[in-house]
C-alpha cells in the first residue's frame, strides 16, 4: 500500500509472473484483435470468450486441467464457426444462437461443479469469468507466455496474405491466396488467444483486450502495418498500466484496471481525431499488394 | 437450485397435478407470469434484432445489465433501477457513437461491453456482502420474484410493445432496405436509435429473470428459428413469440423438478428447436432438389 512498496512491484514473484504472462498475452491479443476488427469479426471474439468460460467450467466439473478445457473449447468452436459461414466468415445470427446455448451449458457445468466439488475451489467460476492474473503460478505464466508468443509470431507470418484476403477477398482468391485456409487458420489463432486471455483478464473481459487496442489503432492510422504494430503496442502498454495501477491500489482488481486503461485510450482517440464525414476511403488500402 | 431440499418435488406425468403442485407456491406463479411477459417482449424485440442483424449490439446491451445490477447493489438501491439505467444508457452510447464504418462500430461495441462488464466486476469486488457472488446476476434466478416486480415487468413490457407497434411498419421497411427507406423519407437513423432504446428496456427487463448472460438466448434463438421456418413477417413474428413462450415455460417446469439452472434449460430447449428447424429446412431443400429431377451427382457436376 505504501509508496515505498509500490516503487518496486517487480521484486514480488506474483507480480513478475503476471507481468511476464500479461505482456505476451496482450501482444498476441493486440495482433489478433487488429485482424478481428478489420474483418468485422469482433462478434466471433465475443462468442469465443463465452465458449472459453464453458470449456473451463466443463474441465473443472470433470476434474481435468482448466487450460485443457479452455483450449479445446475455443479452438473447436472457432473452427466450427468457420464452417457455419461462407468462406470461413460466419453469420452473426448463427453464432449468436450457438454461443448462447453454449453459455447455457456453462451455467449447467458451473452448477455441476459447485454441487459436486464445492469444497475444493468455490470461486473458480468467478476467476474464470473475470480473470485472476495475480494468482497465476510461475509454470503457467511461462506456458502462457510461450503460447502467446507463438500466436503472435504466427499472426506476423500470415499477416501479409491475411491482410490481402481481408481487404479484397475476390482479388486475393484470384491471385491464388488460399482465402479459405487463411480464414480457418486465423479463427484458430483467435481461439487460442481467447483461451490465453481468459487466464489473464477472464472470459467476460477478454473482448476488451481484443477490440479496444485494435479499434484505437485503426482510428489513429490508416496504414495497415503501422496499425498492426500500434495495436500490439497499445495492448501491452494498457496491460502494464493496469497491472501497476492494480498493484498500487489493491482494492481495484487487475482485470478492471486493464479494461479501464484500454477504454481510456480508445476514448482518447475519439478526442484526437474526429472521423471526417463525406467521401473518405472506407478502409485502408494496402500499398504494394 | 435449492428446491431439492424442500421435499424434492417429483414429476408425475400427470400434467394437471404437476401444474397444480407447482402453482401452489406463489413464487412459482410469479415466475411463470414473469416468464411469459419476458418471453413475449424479448421475442418481439429479438425478431427485429435478427432481422436487422444487430446481434452484437443486442448481446452488448444485455451483458451491460450485470454492472447495472452490481452497481445498484453497491449503492444500496433496488437492482431494477440499475438494470434499466445502464441498459438504456449503453444503448444510447452505441447509438450516439456509431460512425457508419462497420469494423469500427464492432470495435466500439466490444469495448463498451468489456469496459462495463469490468466495472460490474469492480462493483462486486467492492461490495463484499454479496453472498453468492456475481453468479446469480449472471445466470439468473426465478426464485423470489415478487408480485410488484411482475407488475413492473408488465408495465414496461406493454410500453415497449406499444412503441414497437407504432413504429413497426417503418422499422420493418428501414430494416429490410435502409437505402430505399431513407430515399422515401423514412427517418432511418432516428428509428435505429429508438429501436436500440427499446432493446435496452427489453433486455433490462428480461435480465432480471434469465440472468444477464442468457437474455440474449431468449432474444435471438426463437427469432432465428422462426425466420428459418418461414419468410412471411407476421407469421414468423408470431412463431418467435410462441417459441420463446414455450421455451420459457418448459424451462421453468424443468428447473422446478431438476436441480439445474433455469438458463440452461431455456437455452437448451430453444436451441433444440433451432436445430430442428434447420434440419427441416435442409430436408425440404434436399427433397425439392430430388423432385426437380436433378440427381445429386448431376448437381455436383454442374456446380
Amino acid at each position: 500500500m505504501t509508496v515505498l512498496l509500490a516503487a518496486s512491484p517487480l521484486s514480488h514473484p506474483f507480480f513478475l509472473h503476471a507481468f511476464l504472462a500479461g505482456t505476451a498475452i496482450a501482444a498476441a491479443c493486440g495482433l489478433v484483435g487488429y485482424f478481428l476488427v478489420l474483418r468485422a469479426q469482433v462478434f466471433t471474439g465475443d462468442a469465443l470468450s463465452h465458449v472459453a468460460f464453458t470449456g473451463a467450467m466443463a474441465a473443472l466439473a470433470f476434474g481435468a486441467d482448466l487450460r485443457l478445457g479452455l483450449f479445446a473449447a475455443t479452438i473447436a468452436m472457432a473452427l466450427l464457426f468457420g464452417t457455419l459461414g461462407r468462406k470461413a466468415r460466419p453469420d452473426d445470427v448463427v453464432i449468436g444462437s450457438v454461443f448462447s446455448w453454449i453459455l447455457g451449458l456453462g451455467a449447467f457445468f458451473i452448477t455441476l461443479y459447485t454441487t459436486s466439488r464445492s469444497t475444493t475451489n468455490g470461486t473458480a467460476g468467478v476467476s474464470v469469468l473475470f480473470g485472476s492474473i495475480f494468482g497465476i503460478s510461475s509454470s503457467s505464466a511461462v506456458v502462457a507466455a510461450l503460447v502467446a508468443a507463438e500466436v503472435g509470431l504466427l499472426v506476423l507470418l500470415i499477416a501479409r496474405p491475411l491482410l490481402f484476403a481481408t481487404l479484397d477477398e475476390a482479388v486475393a482468391a484470384a491471385r491464388g491466396v488460399p482465402v479459405r485456409l487463411l480464414g480457418y487458420g486465423f479463427l484458430a489463432l483467435a481461439g487460442i488467444s481467447a483461451a490465453e486471455a481468459t487466464q489473464a483478464v477472464g472470459s467476460l473481459l477478454l473482448l476488451g483486450l481484443l477490440a479496444a487496442p485494435a479499434g484505437a489503432a485503426i482510428r489513429l492510422t490508416d496504414r495497415p502495418y503501422r496499425a498492426l504494430a500500434l495495436s500490439a503496442g497499445l495492448a501491452v502498454l494498457e496491460m502494464w498500466a493496469g497491472l501497476f495501477t492494480s498493484y498500487a491500489v489493491p482494492k481495484v482488481p487487475p482485470s478492471f484496471a486493464i479494461m479501464a486503461a484500454a477504454t481510456a485510450v480508445y476514448t482518447a482517440t475519439f478526442l484526437i481525431r474526429r472521423p471526417v464525414p463525406g467521401p473518405r476511403t472506407r478502409t485502408a488500402v494496402p500499398t504494394g499488394t | 437450485m435449492m428446491l431439492a431440499e424442500t421435499g424434492a418435488p417429483a414429476w408425475s406425468w400427470n400434467l394437471l397435478t404437476d401444474f397444480q403442485d407447482m402453482w401452489s407456491y406463489p413464487f412459482m406463479v410469479n415466475a411463470f407470469r414473469a416468464g411469459a411477459v419476458v418471453a413475449v417482449v424479448s421475442a418481439v424485440v429479438g425478431w427485429f434484432v435478427v432481422l436487422r442483424r444487430q446481434t452484437f449490439a443486442a448481446h452488448t446491451v444485455s451483458a451491460v445489465a450485470f454492472p447495472g445490477a452490481a452497481g445498484a447493489l453497491l449503492l444500496g438501491v433496488s437492482a431494477v433501477y440499475g438494470y434499466f439505467t445502464l441498459c438504456v444508457a449503453a444503448a444510447l452510447v452505441i447509438a450516439a457513437l456509431r460512425s457508419g464504418r462497420e469494423h469500427e462500430e464492432s470495435a466500439l461495441t466490444g469495448t463498451v461491453q468489456a469496459f462495463l462488464l469490468a466495472s460490474g466486476f469492480l462493483f462486486t469486488a467492492l461490495y463484499r456482502g454479496l453472498l453468492e457472488g456475481p453468479q446469480t446476476i449472471l445466470f439468473g434466478t426465478f426464485l423470489g420474484i415478487t408480485s410488484a416486480q411482475v407488475t413492473v415487468l408488465m408495465v414496461v413490457g406493454a410500453v415497449v410493445l406499444a412503441v414497437l407497434a407504432l413504429i413497426g411498419r417503418p422499422l420493418l421497411f428501414a430494416s429490410v432496405d435502409p437505402q430505399v427507406a431513407g430515399g422515401r423519407g423514412v427517418p432511418v437513423r432516428a428509428l435505429s436509435v429508438v429501436f436500440l432504446v427499446l432493446l435496452g428496456a427489453a433486455t433490462a427487463e428480461a435480465s432480471q429473470i434469465t440472468g444477464t448472460l442468457l437474455v440474449f438466448a431468449l432474444m435471438v434463438i426463437p427469432a432465428a428459428t422462426a425466420q428459418v421456418l418461414t419468410a412471411r413477417p407476421a407469421l414468423s413474428l408470431a412463431l418467435a413469440v410462441l417459441l420463446a413462450f414455450a421455451a420459457t415455460w418448459l424451462g421453468l417446469t424443468a428447473a422446478y423438478y431438476w436441480p439445474y439452472p433455469l438458463g440452461f434449460f431455456v437455452t437448451t430447449i430453444a436451441f433444440a428447436g433451432y436445430l430442428l428447424a434447420l434440419g427441416r429446412r435442409s430436408l425440404r431443400e434436399g427433397l425439392a432438389r430430388i423432385r426437380a429431377g436433378a440427381t445429386p451427382v448431376a448437381k455436383e457436376v454442374t456446380a
